[in-house]
């Protein structure tokens, strides 16, 4: 753990850098974000990484790869329910261990903005658990894809390489130029990190912010279980 | 014997990865991608400004791009270590210390990553433009220099993972240890070194020799003042530096490797 979190802060501090960089060759001030603002960015993006588990591990396709998922579907749950459910507690570890630490790391050593109003807090909390969902919600379809790749590392890696670009932990998805801007608000993966980002920054209306991550956590079950039951009937075993 | 079984060894790892195709094509297009998302974000940057750290989006982009060739290589090669934890974990490094062959090369063999070409290529693709780009005063010498700069960076990046990976034989699950200055290096090289804070800036640039592996070699061939008041001659260095990282390398592997005790019965 602690080596994990020497990771994290390491690559904070290296984001931190350029941005910081970047902003004083913009006289201080990129689309909302101020030297403030882009460090706070910085450390609440570290801590939600980890919180949301935008990477996750891959593991429900090695078991479909293996064959062992045979014993997760007769089971009498709902796979998917069962999964979001051990998502969701683990979460409330991860708020601890991972979604604490670099914000705390960034609110003591940096300039950080905190929330202007007090309500700012439960919403964001609840905006990083509606996170939470939706990427739980890309990485179950992920997963699926093995029924029908049975190898689906090339896929998961494209995620892996993809999410951090498209959900905005790179670089503020308000610096991009405005056509890619608001094709990737049309999608749901600034829901995932930038949203709850946004809304502890105070940019943009929170109940906005906070419906759209809604939609799209609802939009991303249903196809996650739409797909589950054509893939269980896709499931073949190999050998007794 | 070594002769006849490392290009065996290399065969075998490629073949078994070709035999999923589709899944590699996407591996390897994903590395490409990888590299790109890198660009993106310096592009990105740059519709907002003109210089970071006193250096134009196409110096920018000659760094990031010297240093992604040099990444590629180093984690074609040494990018295996990554497994060393598993290895001394479960007690198969018993296995490789037993057979009659040296342990890097052995280690090194065990899973050539074809798609790390995928990032190679497109580090090289954006080198030929940002070449193009820039104003340089071309001689025999920095001819020389632009070939050595990626070969003597993937030592550098090569020599850092052999040690940051040492760690594992005291602090098993050290790996994010590792990743820290393997990873991290990668990232930190690709911007020019005065943008960072000075901590992290002796660290990265200098403990682990991070700032050789383009930064100064684009200084020197961009005849540009070090910001930081290095002098000039520092850009020709990298070989040498990267001689010295292996060197300490090497020290550093064996030392580790006779700290190795089994995992017991």
């Amino acid at each position: 753990m602690l080596a994990g979190m020497t990771t994290n802060v390491v690559f904070g501090l290296l984001r931190v850098a350029v941005l910081v960089a970047a902003l004083k060759a913009a006289d201080g001030e990129i689309a909302d974000y101020d030297v403030a603002a882009a460090n706070t960015y910085v450390w609440i993006g570290q801590g939600l990484l980890g919180f949301v588990l935008l990477w996750g591990t891959n593991e429900l396709a090695e078991r479909v790869r293996s064959g062992d998922v045979v014993v997760d579907l007769y089971r009498p749950w709902n796979l998917q329910g069962a999964l979001l459910a051990e998502d969701v507690g683990r979460s409330g570890y991860a708020f601890l261990t991972r979604l604490a630490p670099p914000m705390v790391f960034g609110m003591v050593l940096f300039p950080f903005q905190f929330p202007q109003n007090a309500f700012q807090w439960p919403l964001f909390a609840l905006s990083a658990l509606i996170a939470l969902v939706i990427s739980f919600g890309f990485r179950f379809l992920i997963d699926l894809s093995s029924f029908w790749l049975l190898d689906n590392r090339g896929l998961y890696g494209f995620w892996n390489i993809s999410s951090g670009l498209l959900c905005g932990l790179t670089v503020p998805i308000s610096f991009f130029p405005e056509w890619a801007r608001e094709v990737l608000w049309l999608t749901p993966f600034p829901a995932i990190l930038q949203a709850p980002i946004d809304v502890f920054l105070g940019h943009g209306d929170p109940a906005k912010i906070l419906a759209l991550q809604a939609f799209w956590a609802v939009v991303i079950i249903a196809i996650g279980h739409f797909t589950l039951n054509r893939a269980v009937r896709k499931v073949v075993l190999q050998g007794g | 014997m070594a002769e006849t079984i490392y290009p065996r060894l290399i065969g075998a790892r490629l073949k078994s990865q070709m035999s999923y195709r589709v899944s590699f094509a996407m591996d390897f297009l994903t590395q490409v991608l990888a590299q790109g998302y890198e660009l993106i974000v310096i592009l990105i940057l740059f519709t907002r400004i003109d210089a970071l750290g006193g250096f134009s989006q196409n110096e920018v982009l000659l760094m990031y791009a010297f240093a992604g060739a040099a990444f590629g290589v180093a984690d074609l090669f040494a990018g295996q270590l990554d497994h060393l934890p598993t290895y001394i974990r479960t007690g198969s490094f018993d296995v490789l210390l037993m057979r009659p062959l040296r342990l890097l090369p052995q280690i090194m063999c065990s899973d050539i990553r074809l798609r790390r070409i995928g990032r190679i290529t497109g580090a090289l693709a954006v080198m030929g433009y940002a070449l193009a780009h820039v104003d340089v005063a071309w001689s025999p010498a920095k001819v020389l220099l632009t070939v050595l700069t990626p070969i003597a960076g993937a030592v550098i990046y090569s020599a850092v993972w052999v040690v940051a990976c040492s760690i594992c034989f005291w602090i098993v699950e050290g790996r994010e240890f590792a990743n820290a200055v393997t990873y991290g290096s990668n990232a930190f090289t690709s911007y020019p070194i005065n943008v960072y804070s000075r901590p992290l800036r002796w660290v990265m640039a200098f403990i682990v020799p991070g700032a050789f592996v383009a930064y100064y070699p684009s200084l020197a061939l961009l005849e540009k003042q070090d910001p930081i008041g290095l002098p000039g001659w520092v850009g020709w260095t990298s070989p040498l530096v990267a001689a010295l990282a292996a060197g300490v390398a090497a020290l550093v592997w064996r030392f580790a490797v006779r700290h190795y005790r089994g995992t017991g019965s």
